[in-house]
């Protein structure tokens, strides 16, 4: 079964944007990070925070595309007992109180296929997920998952990278559904920025081979950034900043401290209010 | 899997185009990669098609790394077995040492052809790291190694070579800081350098074309042992035995005798304190397929998919992955995949040692120890050949510390 449009919360979100007028944040958090309640309390607060769309990261014990903030966030989750089947129950808890937030998750291949695409598929579905992001599923090895989520109504959210050329965009684009992430930097999550000009003409570029919302992330840090990226896609998408802000509310010990849950909404707060075009509020 | 697949035409035609063996191998990497990696799979097509380029890479084989290497009668050995004739590989008597050389100048002289001025690699013992550090003095191109933290502080020796070589050597204290984390440090240095960078994967294992690559370009193992134990008994083989780590020494030493149905061929893991242990880098007899650094293969990984440490008293098989070539040949049942456990190597490094007055790598140790096992039972004119991959200059203080200096001494 293929869900009905007016189901997709995603498609649905983006129009909602468009008829905002603005391009919309997207937030990623990493799963079971730094615990389980923990992790709970800040997933369950993100939309009132400002997220327009969240994505929940899968810890994964080998995160070969990313820096050293999200790693760091996936080792600690994954020592407080974070797994995806612990991420899938995370999402269904929040499903409880939130109907219309999407919610993509993004990881990488070997536990999904451990737990067998079929399997993934139909659970993910189950918990109120709307997509995934599998970081390294490119094209060439992409059927065997594409089919199950699209049988449960999940869309499979293609990266497209700078150097992704004009002879390989449209294999990328031949599985893309959701939206298409453009990874705006080579290189790895948190590290260096992309201009905005540069992001700019790869957009556009996207935009007219493909008829999708596009998000832009990685490098995007500051609340300016993320307004700018935000202004030139449907998206930005905001990460290793996020999961700093909560590394650094954390004990020595790495335990969350009394200030984590709400320094990480004050952050997700202030990207939101630059997206939103709102003044800076001056104290969070 | 109760079926056991059709037997293949040939066992040697893989990987298919999309560098598939089967179930295993692929390209699991994220986009930004994809396009460098195509780019590697034509440059290496073309170099495959270019005389020019098999007569240099020929040339430096024979001239700088000292090939053909010696197929030597192990008489000794032989006669206290008192079963199957011995012969052994010497691939520790390369420049460098041990057979990844094969593997480094080779791609060094198809990165020289892509015209990328800086080379990185990722390395567990420092093997790998040094001979990548060797041809890139060679050639004067900037060279970058990852080596996990805790690898560095075990192998100091190595680290020194790479660095007189002229080399940056990266710790890595991602993860466990062992040989898997470099390669993903070195996988995220690729990501970010992609334009003038080139990643000189040490074994048949990561993403399409590398699997294929290295095993191609350590078939020169398999090639020369044809020819040489045509001249020294007139046939071929009975029996092969090499050791797996990433598992490039075996698949160039197997390969040119896959298609050769009476050859029992024998690849050896690395059993650490024993698979029941759990403690072992042995992912096939105590691993599943999964997904890791860019291929499908056997992992150790637990119920959830993460990958779990291997462990080995030899860091050189100490990996929780296998190349795919091999994954596939276990699951045709082509080649068997015997588990030997640290305690056995140590014995077969010392027992050749004394027999041959040829001090052998850890790694290779447990190739022998599996032959000195499998020798006696078999019948005076079985022919074994035992791929020496590597010599053992480099494990002596790690054999001194699990023996004791007095039982050394004695």
């Amino acid at each position: 079964m293929t869900a009905h449009p007016s189901d997709d919360r995603l498609a649905r979100r983006f129009a909602d944007l468009k008829a905002a007028g603005r391009g919309g944040l997207v937030v990623y958090v990493m799963a079971h990070d730094p615990d389980a309640a923990t992790a709970q309390a800040i997933l369950d607060g993100l939309p009132a925070a400002g997220a327009d769309i969240i994505e929940l990261g899968l810890p994964f014990s080998d995160p070969m595309a990313d820096g050293p903030a999200i790693q760091l966030a996936g080792q600690r989750a994954l020592a407080a007992g974070g797994s995806l089947k612990g991420a899938l129950d995370a999402l269904a808890r929040f499903r409880e109180t939130d109907s219309e937030t999407p919610v993509i998750l993004m990881g990488y291949y070997n536990p999904i296929y451990r737990m067998g695409p079929e399997t993934f598929a139909a659970r993910a579905a189950e918990a109120g997920a709307d997509g995934l992001i599998c970081v390294d599923l490119p094209p060439e090895e992409a059927a065997e998952l594409a089919d199950p989520l699209r049988a449960h109504g999940l869309h499979l959210i293609m990266l497209a990278a700078p150097t992704t050329d004009e002879a390989r965009l449209p294999a990328v684009l031949r599985r893309a559904s959701g939206f298409l992430y453009y990874v705006s930097i080579t290189g790895i999550t948190g590290t260096r920025s992309a201009d905005a000009e540069t992001v700019a003409c790869a957009v556009e570029r996207l935009k007219a081979a493909a008829d999708l919302p596009v998000a832009v992330g990685f490098g995007i840090k500051t609340p300016e950034q993320a307004a700018t990226m935000a202004g030139l896609a449907d998206a930005a998408v905001v990460g290793s900043a996020v999961v700093s802000e909560l590394a650094g509310s954390l004990d020595a010990e790495g335990r969350a401290g009394p200030h984590t849950v709400s320094r990480v909404h004050a952050l997700v707060g202030r990207l939101a209010a630059g997206v939103r075009g709102d003044p800076p509020s001056g104290q969070s | 899997m109760s079926q056991s697949p059709p037997r293949p035409n040939s066992y040697r035609a893989g990987p298919d185009e999309q560098g598939h063996f089967g179930l295993f191998g692929g390209r699991f990497v994220a986009e930004t990669l994809m396009p460098c990696i195509l780019e590697v799979e034509k440059a290496w097509a073309e170099a495959g098609a270019d005389p020019a380029f098999k007569a240099e890479l020929d040339h430096y084989l024979a001239h700088y790394v000292g090939r053909p290497s010696p197929l030597y009668f192990a008489a000794r050995s032989t006669a206290e077995l008192g079963g199957a004739k011995i012969y052994l590989k010497r691939e520790d008597l390369n420049h460098t040492g041990a057979h990844k050389i094969n593997n480094c100048m080779g791609q060094i002289l198809l990165a020289r052809r892509m015209g990328k001025q800086r080379i990185i690699a990722e390395t567990g013992a420092g093997q790998h790291g040094v001979a990548t550090a060797t041809v890139c003095a060679l050639f004067g191109l900037k060279c970058v190694i990852y080596m996990g933290a805790t690898d560095i502080a075990r192998q100091a020796p190595n680290v020194f070579r790479m660095k007189l070589l002229g080399a940056e050597v990266k710790p890595v204290t991602s993860g466990a800081g062992t040989l898997k984390d470099a390669m993903n440090d070195a996988l995220r240095d690729w990501v970010a350098n992609v334009d003038d960078t080139y990643y000189l994967i040490g074994t048949a294992a990561g993403p399409h074309p590398y699997p294929a690559m290295v095993r191609d370009l350590q078939c020169v193992i398999g090639e020369e042992t044809r020819g040489q134990i045509m001249e020294a008994e007139g046939r071929l083989p009975d029996s092969l035995v090499a050791c797996i780590g990433g598992g490039s020494n075996a698949i160039g030493f197997f390969h040119p005798f896959l298609d050769e149905p009476g050859i029992d061929i024998v690849g050896i893991e690395a059993a650490g304190h024993g698979i029941e242990s759990g403690k072992h880098a042995a992912s096939m007899a105590g691993g599943a397929p999964g997904v890791l650094h860019g291929n499908r293969t056997y992992l150790l990984q637990d119920s959830e998919g993460q990958i779990t440490e291997a462990h080995s008293i030899s860091a050189g098989l100490d990996y929780p992955g296998v190349g795919p070539e091999h994954a596939w040949l276990k699951e045709q049942g082509r080649v068997r995949y015997v588990p030997v456990t640290d305690t056995q190597a140590l014995e077969a490094f010392q027992t050749l040692t004394r027999w041959e007055g040829i001090i052998p790598a850890l790694e290779s140790a447990h190739a022998l120890a599996h032959a000195f096992q499998a020798a006696p039972d078999l019948p005076g004119d079985h022919v074994m050949v035992v791929n020496l991959s590597g010599r053992g200059d480099k494990d002596v203080a790690t054999v001194a510390e699990h023996l004791g200096n007095a039982e050394v001494s004695s």
